[in-house]
């Protein structure tokens, strides 16, 4: 087969290759991103209605509650609290004043149904998405600098 | 003292890696011997260096020496003197210099084994790891030095209890031989560019060394992936974790590299690309230093850390990728070329692979950079999940594991479609049929599954076809062997994936004593929970009762709580088995006497393992091949084939 032949053949294959990997990432992309959301954004009625999401800040103290295995907490950034709640086993970290990162959705009563928790995983590290929640919440301007 | 010794020590290995890193190199381009000769002992002077530093910091976590910083913040007196010494490398700052050891161990090893090589090459080999070497040790010296003191000293303040697992001696130390070992093949990859020649003698030079280095990577993933199996406590092998994900692509570029230098030794093709394999497979390595270094993700491996550090490793990153590039602009047209074959040919389908090997590389670095470049462009937080992974990596490795199947079937230049179909044939239907009744054996056909146990029977059935008639006549050379064993791996492996993906049962459940929950058939009896001391924890250690195959064994998980630190640790009970894992993890306890209890059954998960398992091995049966045993005849007709491609 001539060389420019072959050549071309090669060029329109990776094309190929790069354009099907193309539409999977951006597919994949637009339905499995989480947004970090802040308390005060959920109360300003910022979060995504329709999407999972992630919120980032402090478990309150003394909001902890158990029934069998299902779990309620509130997360706060000090100025606003979001209800949360979760059905599973807490990771080992999760402490009651701790950083802790919830995924999941905004149900219709205005409480998070978490179908993730995450917590640190060292006990001197607090997650950057709980810290940056607390210092936005603490600099008074709700929202961000989204 | 000690620890003086070896600041002192590193910081004269900073100064050797200065040497190292130009005179060979000049001396190499302008012919003179006095300083190609130095490369050699330069390599010896800089191994005993950083290895004399780095036994240093070993030996004060020993010695229990708390006026050096590092060793307050990772150890304890009560800590047991085995993880003391893993401890070694159980922070930033230790874990760099066991990085600059390991730079400097596969320097020697270079310095050692490549004494039939001409000396200008060993010397331009030598001088880039040497200015690796430098970047990295003034890295360590400049921003993380293990051996800062505090006055005055109190004990430790202990090792993260996730890290006191035999895991911690294992992991990172084969993780970063991997990582490491790819500096070696991107320095043979810049001498040959800088020598601006590139031809087979560089590619069968450097092939060894890119297996070794693969190897080693293939088992570190590994090990990381069944650490995190059984102690994290979620039963999960792998998470997409930004983390995993950095030690993940340079093994996909590394495997590309593997085959695409096979192609550039045998027959001269893709010399361009597999330099830029190199310089891929070892940026990438620096990538992910990068990422687990700066603090800048949310993960098991980032410890908190200061942002001068990223930009440090950010800039040697750009400095490393950067000159390569240049250097490949400039030199590689001149070098490059030749190597025809036809467009159906085993060139031409190795080169499929290694570009879809690319591509999923390139899914896993976007989904990885994504949240980091929209963090930066300062457009919002976010975090891409293994939902993202999942169905881009999927789709783009299947046919990956496909041509794996076919490739080794085809001959160089032309390929015969018909000869291969015809060999092929009977793997296929033994593929089709397993397709069609190992899922129902299961539980159920559902699409992943259906697809996941084709292209195992496919790829072992092949591999199959190909043993049968080379072993009949003789035993087949250890590279055949290897290659055979490498893909039959990939085989095992893919039913691991595929059986524990479709079939697993997990169970969050209450429990009291006496209860009893069945998971994949298997009942587990719960008995009961009570304190047990350990050496530096307290636990509660529960005990399940479960039948398996007739006989009653137990289970005992622990909820571990450390002296020194207020983290709890979860340590999941296992009875693992051929077909599959029973695993049982203490959740919390719940009123009374009632424990939250995660309840597992893992079908074939071991497989996950053990197919990893034998791809290192099929790397260490090639790198036993005859060929490259430093013998009198190899020496000469690497010679010759340098001669001749110099005239």
């Amino acid at each position: 087969m001539k060389n420019w032949k072959k050549r071309g053949a090669i060029i329109a294959g990776g094309l190929a290759a790069v354009g099907i990997a193309s539409a999977l990432v951006l597919n994949a992309l637009d339905s499995n991103i989480a947004l970090y959301i802040t308390p005060s954004e959920v109360a300003a009625g910022k979060a995504p209605r329709d999407q999972a999401f992630r919120i980032g800040g402090l478990v309150k103290q003394g909001s902890l509650k158990r029934q069998d295995l299902t779990v309620h907490f509130v997360v706060t950034d000090t100025v606003r609290d979001v209800q949360v709640s979760y059905k599973g086993i807490l990771p080992d970290l999760f402490k009651e004043g701790q950083g802790a990162v919830v995924q999941g959705r905004l149900e219709t009563d205005g409480t998070f149904s978490a179908s993730e928790v995450l917590a640190k995983h060292d006990e001197n590290y607090m997650p950057p998405e709980a810290k940056r929640a607390l210092e936005q919440a603490q600099q008074g301007h709700p929202g961000g600098k989204r | 003292m000690i620890p003086e010794l070896g600041h002192f020590a590193l910081i004269l290995a900073l100064c050797v890696s200065a040497v190292m890193g130009t005179l060979p190199l000049i001396g190499a381009q302008q012919k003179r011997q006095e300083w190609i000769a130095l490369a050699r002992p330069a390599a010896q002077a800089l191994f005993f260096l950083v290895a004399l530093s780095f036994a240093s910091l070993a030996w004060s976590f020993l010695d229990n020496d708390f006026s050096v910083i590092y060793v307050a913040e990772h150890s304890n007196t009560m800590l047991p003197a085995i993880y003391r010494f893993g401890a070694t490398w159980g922070g930033h700052e230790g874990s760099l210099l066991l990085w600059a050891f390991m730079l400097s161990g596969w320097s020697l090893a270079v310095a050692f084994f490549s004494r039939t090589l001409d000396d200008a090459t060993v010397a331009r080999v030598l001088a880039v790891l040497g200015l690796v070497s430098m970047g990295l040790l003034l890295f360590v010296l400049v921003t993380s030095n293990p051996f800062a003191r505090q006055l005055p000293a109190e004990n430790g303040r202990d090792l993260n209890p996730m890290l006191q697992d035999p895991g911690l001696v294992f992991h990172p130390t084969m993780l970063y031989m991997g990582y490491v070992g790819f500096a070696v093949a991107f320095a043979f990859a810049i001498a040959a560019l800088i020598a601006g020649r590139l031809d087979a003698a560089w590619a069968r030079w450097s092939r060894p060394w890119t297996t070794a280095a693969w190897v080693f990577l293939t088992l570190g993933i590994a090990l990381g992936s069944k650490w995190a199996y059984y102690v994290l406590g979620w039963g999960g092998w792998w998470f997409w974790d930004p983390v995993e994900n950095a030690s993940f692509m340079p093994w996909l570029v590394g495997t590309a590299l593997l085959h695409s230098l096979a192609v550039t030794e045998k027959r001269g093709a893709f010399k361009g690309w597999t330099v830029l394999l190199a310089i891929g497979a070892f940026s990438l390595s620096l990538l992910g230093t990068f990422l687990v270094r700066s603090g800048v993700l949310t993960s098991v491996h980032a410890f908190a850390s200061d942002p001068r550090r990223g930009i440090f490793i950010l800039l040697l990153l750009v400095v490393v990728v950067g000159a390569s590039l240049t250097l490949f602009a400039w030199r590689a047209p001149k070098a490059a070329g030749g190597g025809s074959f036809g467009l159906f040919s085993r060139e031409s389908l190795l080169l499929v692979g290694n570009v879809l090997l690319i591509v999923a590389a390139g899914s896993v670095l976007l989904g990885t950079l994504y949240p980091l470049f929209i963090d930066a462009l300062n457009l919002g937080k976010l975090s891409v999940g293994p939902p993202y992974f999942n169905s881009v990596f999927v789709p783009v490795m299947v046919p990956v594991v496909a041509l794996l199947a076919a490739v080794p079937l085809a001959r160089w230049k032309n390929a015969d479609f018909s000869d291969m179909a015809r060999r092929l044939g009977w793997p296929a239907v033994a593929a089709v049929a397993a397709a069609a009744i190992v899922p129902g054996l299961m539980g159920g056909w559902t699409l992943l599954t259906v697809l996941g146990v084709f292209l195992a029977t496919w790829v072992a059935g092949s591999t199959m076809v190909q043993l049968a008639p080379r072993l009949k006549s003789g035993m087949p050379p250890a590279s055949f062997l290897g290659m055979q064993l490498a893909h039959l791996g990939v085989a095992v492996f893919i039913v691991g994936i595929t059986l524990v993906g479709g079939y697993q049962e997990e169970k969050d459940v209450r429990m009291e004593p006496g209860d009893t929950v069945t998971v994949g058939g298997y009942p587990f009896k719960f008995i009961g929970v009570r304190e047990v001391p350990g050496p530096n924890y307290t636990a509660s250690r529960g005990e399940f009762e479960v039948s398996r195959g007739g006989k009653s064994l137990r289970l005992y998980p622990e909820k571990r709580n450390y002296f020194s630190s207020a983290m709890p640790m979860t340590e999941a009970a296992i009875d693992a088995g051929f077909i599959g894992d029973l695993y049982v993890s203490l959740g919390e306890p719940l009123e009374g006497q009632a424990w939250a209890v995660r309840v597992y059954y893992k079908p074939f998960v071991d497989w996950i393992w053990a197919g990893c398992v034998l791809m290192a091995l099929g790397g260490l049966c090639v790198l036993s091949d005859r060929r490259y045993r430093a013998s009198k005849r190899a020496a000469a007709a690497a010679r010759e084939s340098l001669e001749r491609s110099a005239a």
